[in-house]
Parts: C-alpha cells; structure tokens; sequence
C-alpha cells in the first residue's frame, strides 16, 4: 500500500498539470513500513514529495528522466530529514495511468513505489501506484499498489484516511 | 569512507544507509564492499565484472564515469560515495 496525505496527492498531480503536455517527473520521500507477518502487507508511507527536472528535453512529452545528480541532492535531503526515498511520480500526458514497456524497462528501485497519473488535455485523471517487486532485474515486475489518502483532521493526531480503489 | 546505499539495496547491508568501507581507489573501495556484503555484487556489477549500465556512482558529487581516472580514482577517507539507480521512463511503448 502507497500512504500519501492528500495534500501531497493532489501536488503531484498538480505538477502533472504544469508540465502538460511534457511529462513531470518526481521523488516520495518517506518510511517503508514492512509488513509484520505474511498477512499484512508492506506499506511506503509517503511523507514529502520533492519536485525534479525532466531532463528529456529532447522528447518530454513521452519520455522523462531525473538527472543522477539531482537524485544524490535528493538522496543527501531525504537523510537530512530522517527519510527515505519510497517511489517516485511522473505523468501520462493523453494517456492511461498504467506503466508501460519504457516504464518497466526503465525501472530499477525495487521494493518502491511508482505513481503515475494520466493529464487528460491538461487535467489531472486518474493516479494509480504500482510497487516494482522481486529481487533482481530478472524476477522484478509491477504490482498493483492500493493508495491510502490521508485527510487531515482539526484536531492533532486523529486524521481520516480514505483508500482509493484502483481504477 | 562513507558509503551510500540506495533504498532498494539496503536489504544486502542489513538495512543500513550508510556504510564505512575503507580503500586506496573507488575499485578498492567496492572490492571490500563487495566482500563485506556479497549479496551487493550481481547487484552492481555485471558477470564481466562492470558496473551495471544503470547504476550511478558518485564521488562527493562528481559522477567516476566522468572522472579522468574513473573506477581507478583515488579516495580520501574523509571521501564519501554515493550508489543511485537510474530514474526514467515514460508513456507509449
């Protein structure tokens, strides 16, 4: 499961709209939670969202990639913070929220999340998270991963959560 | 010197983020790292002994593939290393 509050869900998919019709592209910096027994399932709770660069200029409607670099300083700011980084997001301009072939080729963060939200002539649609699982590049693969959004409360420390249904 | 371990590699260094290695060049340095963490290798490394083509290594904030010695680079102890997979992809094929 994705635990995102919904303040960052909606700035994330926001970002997908600023860039329409390129790509956004961004990193979730949070705790995985693991499961405690084989019941229960993992869940990457997402803390902060962190805005990156497509550095695909060259076809940033379709394409995006975060420079490595920007990724270190990424890295260095999650540890400052106590955090870790847990997925990352980018969108679908015109397209399904659904990984594709580039998508998995190009995926290597396993055990980490990837959202990913269609922007329908400018407007964000629908936001599905995939977990890439396995071990290694020959047994990794995308799962679908619920996302939990949580709502905050008036009062400190009781805040709602909704899960989202996959599309 | 300082090593760190991206997320996703953290299960082959019994969850730590950051490791102390010590060596005179970067090769030395992932030598013992490897030896220290075996489980690392297949990871970073191809069968023909390179560094996988999506892996990203960071001296400080210069990337090896870019350094005039790259691997054979020599380290300070006060040097610290940081291991980043790729991140990229997009939509339509």
């Amino acid at each position: 499961m994705l635990r995102i509050h919904y303040a960052e869900y909606e700035a994330l998919r926001a970002h997908g709209e600023e860039t329409y019709p390129n790509e956004c592209c961004g990193v979730l910096l949070g705790k995985n939670i693991p499961g405690e027994s084989a019941g229960l399932q993992a869940i990457n709770h997402v803390r902060q969202i962190v805005r990156a660069g497509n550095t695909r200029t060259d076809s940033a409607h379709n394409r995006y990639n975060i420079a490595p670099q920007e990724l270190v300083r990424i890295q260095r700011q999650a540890r400052g913070l106590g955090l870790d980084i847990v997925g990352f997001y980018h969108s679908h301009p015109d397209h399904p929220a659904q990984w594709s072939a580039t998508d998995f080729a190009e995926a290597h963060w396993i055990g980490c999340s990837y959202v990913i939200t269609s922007v329908e002539k400018g407007k964000a649609a629908i936001t599905n998270s995939f977990l890439l699982t396995g071990t290694d590049e020959d047994t990794k693969k995308f799962e679908d991963q619920s996302i939990e959004i949580e709502i905050a409360s008036s009062a400190p420390g009781t805040g709602e959560s909704h899960e989202k249904g996959k599309a | 010197m300082k090593i760190h371990i991206p997320t996703p590699l953290r299960t082959y260094t019994g969850g730590l983020e950051t490791v102390r290695i010590s060596g005179a060049t970067v090769s030395a340095v992932f030598e013992h790292l490897t030896t220290t963490y075996p489980e690392l290798k297949q990871h970073l490394f191809t069968s023909e002994g390179k560094l996988r083509s999506f892996v990203n290594v960071y001296l400080n904030d210069d990337d090896i593939r870019y350094l005039a010695d790259k691997e054979a680079s020599p380290v300070k102890d006060s040097d610290e290393l940081t291991i980043i997979p790729s991140i990229a992809g997009g939509c339509c094929r």
